[in-house]
């Protein structure tokens, strides 16, 4: 989903930043963990990042290629797989405000003349059922896609941005994966909320350790949680393959939006891990 | 074409972040984000409407009731007991904070964490805001704590005309917030729904309402949304002894508490309003302008179901509401109910409007149970009304000063 805020905060160079508020009981200011340094924590996360686009602009290909070549079946096998790359990486994808739309703006998201990338060809796939008169939005899809790779490289990756974003990824899948708007034509839905747990999961998993130091129960309950949500998510699974948002009764889809809920609440207080234990 | 995006616009909650950071490393103290932040922390400062949480009975079932109402029923989503027990206990702590008009939690002092209080109640009166926690039958089965659920705390029977829906029925543990503004009362609600999450979640809500004081200095019977006085017969929450006969439950570990039965009750007010008055105070078996019982003529002139006229004919119609609600007379319990407007029914496009029922009493099967078949068997209103809701909860004991909701269930 295109982003309709940018996060300022992820490009100024604060690692991490503690004020104390002006309330008229001035309390006392939080203690700042001075001795922490996540360092090797974003250095992990960028490479993750950069290999998550790397392999979306590969996949990215095949599916635009099947498009231009009139292959309607192949590039609806290759759509939804090929985003999962780009869900996951989201909070370093989504930080190039004129590139996100042009991959990812859905229909209304954007005038229709400026319109294209991966919902439009969905659109094309899923309703017009052709790819006639998609091979350019196919072609300017694999160039969308090779600029964002070469500009991630520019991102500064800062412990904030991992920290907003874990939590982001999730809210993310809470107001268009688990409502259906976000692949409102193919309904491959779950594979991009898949993604996006998966995406906010690495973050956690990097930022474990430290978290455990200052919480250890959050820890433990942040990762009970996302068990659950996978849990709930293999038994929409078949293979590699997830069921249509459509196959889904109203009950299943309200299990998993609570799931989420229930999850991305201990998830939003990662930002501990800046704070003295 | 590098990092254009810093031209864009930047939502509320973007400001309040990069208040707090444009400065490299680490950074501590007071700072330009200050003032930003002060908003989300704002002063706590002396409400003139308060009603204490703590006492010896739980807030808001003899507490003069207030002009709005939330109401929430949630599941449990966890078996664990501890899970539970540190919730009840995190709930205690933030209803007493928001019962005195304070923010709950810690001021926001590190912009990387959310709020622990959502903020909108900032700056309020607490507007005699009162929290009251229930449990339901569910609350037992699912923690396997069988043997101290109580038995008054069973399902209730079908009623004739009963026309109950799931999504409007049930709970494990329910939480009904009054206050004189309905902010206040939502705020309460969704903060300690917020504080639930991960081990219970919403089955149902609804937001109701009485007319205001500011519109009723007199401090009048209510009306429903009929046209009615609604309340007069109802005993007076003031009497403490009356209470401790109708209301307060004296054993176990109940003891101090009470328990509540809440119905949907939609109206159908369309077809109501094109009804004779005459019909319509038939019906409920007082008339209207002044809420006098037929057998009467003032107001509060005792309900009198074998009164006749000169021809021998009833005053009273027997099918009548007030009439069959009376009974013999010997039968009360403490009615706390609002009006529900809720949009429209989608299937017919009429109103969605109606009656959340909510009594208390000491004894469902003795009281709630006996007059409700009455009126679900013979009550001329049914023409007008359907139940569509149902719950029943057993209204915890209320907390001391250190103490925590349900301490003696658990003990």
């Amino acid at each position: 989903m295109m982003k309709k805020w940018m996060k300022v905060s992820t490009i100024v160079l604060a690692a991490v930043s503690l004020a104390a508020c002006g309330n008229d009981e001035a309390a006392e200011p939080i203690e700042v963990d001075t001795a922490l340094d996540l360092t090797s924590v974003t250095d992990e996360y960028r490479d993750y990042a950069i290999d998550e686009i790397d392999l979306f602009v590969t996949e990215t290909e095949k599916f635009a290629e099947a498009v231009k070549a009139g292959d309607i079946e192949l590039a609806k096998t290759l759509y939804a797989p090929a985003r999962m790359h780009y869900e996951r990486a989201e909070p370093i994808a989504e930080v190039f405000g004129d590139l996100d739309p042009k991959i990812d703006a859905r229909e209304g998201d954007v005038p229709e003349t400026e319109w294209g990338g991966y919902h439009r060809i969905e659109k094309g796939l899923w309703i017009d059922g052709t790819t006639k008169g998609y091979e350019e939005y196919a072609q300017q899809l694999i160039d969308d896609t090779k600029l964002l790779r070469a500009k991630v490289e520019t991102v500064d990756v800062t412990p904030d941005l991992l920290i907003t974003g874990a939590v982001d990824l999730l809210n993310e899948v809470s107001t268009s994966k688990v409502t259906g708007e976000e692949d409102r034509y193919s309904h491959t839905d779950l594979y991009d909320f898949v993604a996006n747990v998966e995406g906010a999961e690495k973050i956690f998993i990097l930022l474990e350790d430290e978290l455990e130091k200052k919480d250890e129960a959050l820890s433990a309950e942040i990762n009970e949680k996302f068990q659950n949500v996978y849990t709930l998510l293999n038994k929409h699974k078949n293979g590699d393959d997830y069921k249509l948002y459509t196959e889904l009764t109203d009950a299943e889809i309200k299990e998993l939006s609570q799931s989420i809920d229930a999850l991305a609440e201990p998830l939003s207080q990662l930002g501990i891990v800046t704070e003295a234990s | 074409m590098e990092n254009n995006f810093l031209k864009k616009e930047v939502s509320r909650r973007n400001v309040l972040k990069a208040g707090g950071i444009g400065m490299a490393g680490l950074f501590i103290g007071a700072s330009g984000a200050g003032s930003l932040l002060s908003m989300t922390a704002s002063a706590d400062k002396k409400s003139t409407g308060t009603v204490s949480f703590y006492g010896k009975h739980q807030a808001g079932i003899t507490t003069d009731t207030q002009n709005h109402l939330y109401f929430a029923a949630l599941m449990l989503t966890t078996t664990d007991v501890a899970d539970v027990k540190k919730l009840l206990k995190e709930w205690t702590e933030s209803a007493a904070s928001m019962a005195e008009g304070k923010l709950i939690g810690k001021p926001a002092e590190n912009v990387l964490l959310p709020p622990d209080d959502t903020g909108e109640a900032a700056g309020l009166d607490a507007s005699n805001l009162t929290m009251t926690f229930g449990v339901g039958p569910g609350f037992f089965e699912k923690l396997n704590l069988s043997s101290k659920k109580p038995k008054e705390l069973a399902a209730l029977p079908a009623f004739s005309f009963d026309a109950l829906e799931e999504e409007w029925s049930g709970g494990d543990l329910c939480i009904q917030a009054c206050a004189d503004d309905p902010q206040v009362a939502f705020h309460a609600v969704r903060n300690l729904v917020r504080i639930a999450r991960g081990k219970a979640q919403l089955k149902w809500t609804q937001a109701a309402f009485q007319r205001t004081k500011q519109a009723n200095t007199e401090s009048e019977t209510p009306r429903n949304l009929f046209g009615f006085k609604d309340g007069t017969g109802n005993p007076d929450h003031t009497n403490n002894s009356l209470m401790n006969d109708l209301v307060w439950v004296n054993d176990g570990w109940m003891t101090g508490g009470t328990y509540m039965v809440v119905r949907r009750v939609q109206m159908f007010i369309e077809v109501w309003d094109r009804t004779a008055i005459g019909e319509q105070e038939a019906t409920f078996g007082r008339y209207r302008d002044s809420g006098a019982p037929m057998s009467g003529k003032k107001e509060f002139d005792p309900v009198q179901i074998d009164k006749t006229d000169e021809n021998g004919n009833k005053l009273m119609p027997a099918d009548s509401h007030t009439a069959l609600a009376h009974g013999d007379g010997k039968m009360k319990l403490l009615r706390r109910s609002y009006s529900y407007a809720d949009g429209l029914d989608k299937k017919t496009g009429s109103f969605d409007a109606g009656l959340l029922f909510i009594s208390f009493q000491k004894s469902v099967s003795n009281q709630f149970i006996p007059i409700q078949t009455r009126l679900a068997n013979k009550d001329k209103l049914n023409e007008y009304t359907i139940h569509r809701g149902s719950a029943v909860f057993a209204c915890l004991p209320g907390v001391k000063k250190g103490g925590w909701l349900g301490e003696t269930l658990f003990r």
